[in-house]
């Protein structure tokens, strides 16, 4: 199988994929959303809306120094600032109401510093133990697998491929800009699942072709098991790529960015379930048995 | 033959069990294609879909009890009292469906913060919304400072009054601003009712307190101790009420916990006070708003729509593209996503699933990985039509081969799902339980749906027309 024979290749593109990506997180750095870090956001509606300088202006009179003002859609503004009391956001609602406009409030949210500290760790746990929990499983999964190579070092490759799949699609996140908040980490969780899932059938397929014994050469058997799954891996994930294209294309303004980050993940972590971990598997085994 | 149709008669139940369930569906959300405003009439009307707030439009807020001096076992039976004092003041209100949560907040990520989740689905008025909630009547006990402090107090007092009518500028001094009360444990919190009550010859309302044990051993003790003295009660002292409603002389001890105001209100005074009181004596110290969220109702609509858009544009897209591909497995595969969608549905409505944004794009999700363990299957039935085997036992064998990979790879989507239900805040929550679900579920369908459907099919043997509609994409089976 090619891919197998040209596995260098595509070692090569992930390491580079994944150090553009650190590249990407190192300089620009992550852009939390306001569920993380703590803050308000508001999205009003106007009948005719006004300039950024007339907004910026009436805010910065009010004491709304440093809001981040946003247009969106064809009348709306957003406006992200401080996490606001009460009566900080009655203040900040008369601001943005002006005279001979009309003016309606459509969103309103504002998170407390130590609710985003909390759930910044929470995410990072949560992460972990996903990660535990799979490779647990797989270790468990494949446990009478152990020749030519042991079962634990299964759930290692799986876990170095979901570590490929939420890093580069984290790089892109940051190097477009998105904004990093709750949905996001709750995709690349997803991503993860559905990753590992991809993965696990492929292996599976080169562990009962290791029972069938097609062919004493281990590289010919992963080569060949992963020709059999290979239609397999590319029409489910086109499947699902295809309901995410429907999502972000006609789905709730909310979901947009988590769709397109589902989107690229379940693409990559086809791609590396394919062409990174089971070639992986192949360097493993020549490793072994040239010590 | 007679297992031939044993298969058929199943076959066709689980039509009919899908297309009943799609029925109760449809029949369930009368709003829809009815224009129906009144729920609840027909057995069906009874389970609607449960909406979450930024698909419906209301107002979130997130508090912060502080608990502090409440000892740690305690802590649960307040929580649960302030759940219920917060809930009666909305019902008054009638919020239709408002969801009242405890939260326990941290344990392994810092110190264990009692917080409590407010969901006022409809309501888009902050305002009204926090005032509503955080309308909270604090009475406290307070006793007279000892001798010394309240002659400073005394002096203070004259001090002032002569400055004013000697005209001279006036200065608040510490003693003045200290008052002349100190308070003491017993505060609201310590009540357990309030009777509205008139006295037998002035007519004069009285607001008669019954406190709780605790309360009442406390007000036992302060009574027994300032015998004589005065004990002031004060309602609201800190929200601009800087004089006490009532402030009688002890003339003996008072056991048996009861107490009473008579204050200058009037019968209507009184009677909105003891309202307060009964409804209102918060359990805990203090709340305090840690967040807000509001999205408007049009914007919710906006966004539950386009929700449902996406999804019924992704199984349209999902079924042509399996239909084309896998042709008459793939007819099959699509009968039993489509019986997948309504049992989904269906347990939404059964166990109430709060359905958001989030929730929505996990279920579209899922219904994309459905579709993989049909997928697994139809493959390894073609491998296995292709090494000659006759129909039926290529579905077979393509299932018994298939089944390891749909578990191992479904046993890790529902690890994921199990944490991120952990994981989360009520956003994630619901994402995690559609998705979990969305796993199971599929994993039924893929098995004995697809299956079932597939075996009643009467086709056999390995024959030309088989090997066309068993065939998949641009390739021919040979």
């Amino acid at each position: 199988m090619f891919i197998v024979k040209y596995r260098k290749i595509f070692f090569i593109i992930s390491i580079i994929t994944i150090a553009l990506s650190f590249y990407a997180i190192a300089t620009k750095g992550f852009n939390a959303g306001i569920d993380f870090k703590g803050g308000s956001i508001i999205e009003v509606s106007y009948d005719k809306r006004p300039d950024i300088e007339t907004l910026t202006t009436a805010l910065n009179t009010a004491g709304f120094e440093g809001a981040r003002i946003q247009m969106a859609g064809e009348n709306d503004v957003m406006i992200k600032t401080r996490a606001l009391s009460e009566v900080d956001r009655q203040n900040l609602t008369s601001t943005l109401a002006f005279k001979d406009l009309k003016m309606e409030e459509k969103k309103f949210s504002s998170i407390g510093p130590t609710v985003g500290a909390e759930l910044r760790v929470k995410a990072w746990y949560a992460i972990i133990l996903v990660i535990l929990g799979i490779v647990i499983f797989i270790a468990y999964a494949f446990r009478h697998v152990s020749e030519p190579i042991s079962s634990w070092k299964y759930g290692m490759i799986t876990t170095a491929t979901l570590l490929h799949d939420i890093i580069v699609p984290a790089g892109v996140f940051v190097w477009l800009g998105k904004e990093v908040d709750t949905l996001f980490i709750v995709a690349l969780l997803s991503i993860m699942g559905v990753s590992v899932h991809d993965t696990i059938v492929v292996f599976d397929r080169i562990r009962e072709n290791l029972r069938l014994r097609i062919s004493s050469d281990f590289a010919t058997t992963v080569g060949m098991s992963l020709r059999q799954t290979f239609t397999r891996s590319i029409n489910t994930s086109l499947t699902v790529m295809l309901v995410l294209a429907t999502l972000f294309f006609f789905g709730p303004a909310s979901t947009k960015d988590f769709s397109l980050i589902l989107w690229i993940g379940i693409g990559i972590g086809t791609y590396s379930s394919v062409f990174i971990a089971s070639p992986l598997l192949v360097v493993l085994e020549k490793w072994q048995s040239k010590r | 033959m007679a297992i031939m149709w044993k298969t058929r008669i199943g076959a066709l139940l689980l039509l009919i069990i899908g297309a009943g369930i799609g029925y109760f569906i449809y029949a369930s959300e009368p709003k829809l294609h009815e224009g129906k405003t009144v729920l609840g009439q027909t057995f069906a009307e009874k389970f609607p879909f449960k909406l979450g707030l930024d698909l419906s439009g209301g107002v979130q807020l997130v508090y912060q009890a502080d608990v502090s001096s409440i000892k740690p076992g305690e802590v649960k039976n307040a929580m649960d009292a302030l759940r219920d004092v917060i809930e009666r003041r909305i019902n008054t209100f009638g919020v239709s469906e408002p969801i009242v949560q405890i939260e326990e907040k941290g344990g392994i990520t810092g110190p264990v913060e009692e917080r409590l989740l407010v969901e006022l689905p409809g309501i888009t008025d902050v305002k009204m919304a926090v005032d509503m909630i955080g309308q909270t009547p604090k009475l406290e006990f307070m006793k007279e400072r000892s001798k010394e402090e309240l002659d400073a107090y005394n002096k203070a007092v004259e001090k002032f009054n002569a400055d004013k009518e000697a005209g001279k500028p006036l200065v608040i001094s510490a003693e003045l601003l200290a008052g002349p009360y100190v308070a003491t444990d017993l505060n609201g919190r310590f009540l357990e009712r309030a009777v509205l009550e008139f006295d037998q010859t002035t007519r004069e309302p009285i607001v008669s307190i019954v406190f709780n044990k605790q309360g009442s051993d406390m007000f036992a003790e302060l009574t027994k101790e300032n015998v004589n003295k005065t004990i002031a009660i004060y309602l609201d002292r800190e929200l601009g009420n800087p004089d006490p409603i009532s402030a009688p002389v002890v003339r003996e001890a008072i056991l048996g916990g009861k107490a009473q105001i008579t204050g200058k209100f009037t019968a209507q005074e009184a009677k909105t006070l003891v309202g307060r009181l009964n409804s209102g004596a918060l359990p805990v110290d203090k709340l305090d708003l840690l967040s807000t969220q509001t999205i408007s109702a049009p914007l919710g609509a906006q966004a539950l729509m386009a929700g449902v858009w996406a999804g019924v544009w992704g199984l349209v897209i999902v079924a042509a593209f399996l239909v084309l591909w896998y042709r008459l497995p793939g007819l099959v595969s699509v009968v039993a996503l489509a019986i997948y969608v309504v049992i989904m549905l269906a347990l939404f409505k059964f166990m109430g699933v709060t359905l958001t944004a989030a929730g929505i794009a996990g279920f579209i999700l899922s219904m994309g990985m459905a579709v993989d363990a049909n997928i697994l299957i139809f493959e390894r039935t073609k491998e296995e039509l292709r090494k000659g085997h006759g129909v039926h036992d290529a579905i077979r064998e393509g299932f018994a081969r298939a089944w390891t990979s749909i578990r191992d790879s479904n046993i890790s989507s529902i690890i994921t799902a199990v944490i991120l239900f952990w994981f989360g805040t009520s956003l994630i929550k619901g994402f995690a339980l559609v998705f979990g679900l969305g796993v199971i579920v599929s994993m039924f369908t893929a098995i004995s749906v697809s299956r079932t459907l597939l075996f009643a099919l009467p086709f056999s043997g390995h024959g030309a027309v088989v090997r066309t509609l068993f065939g998949s994409g641009f390739f021919k089976l040979k």
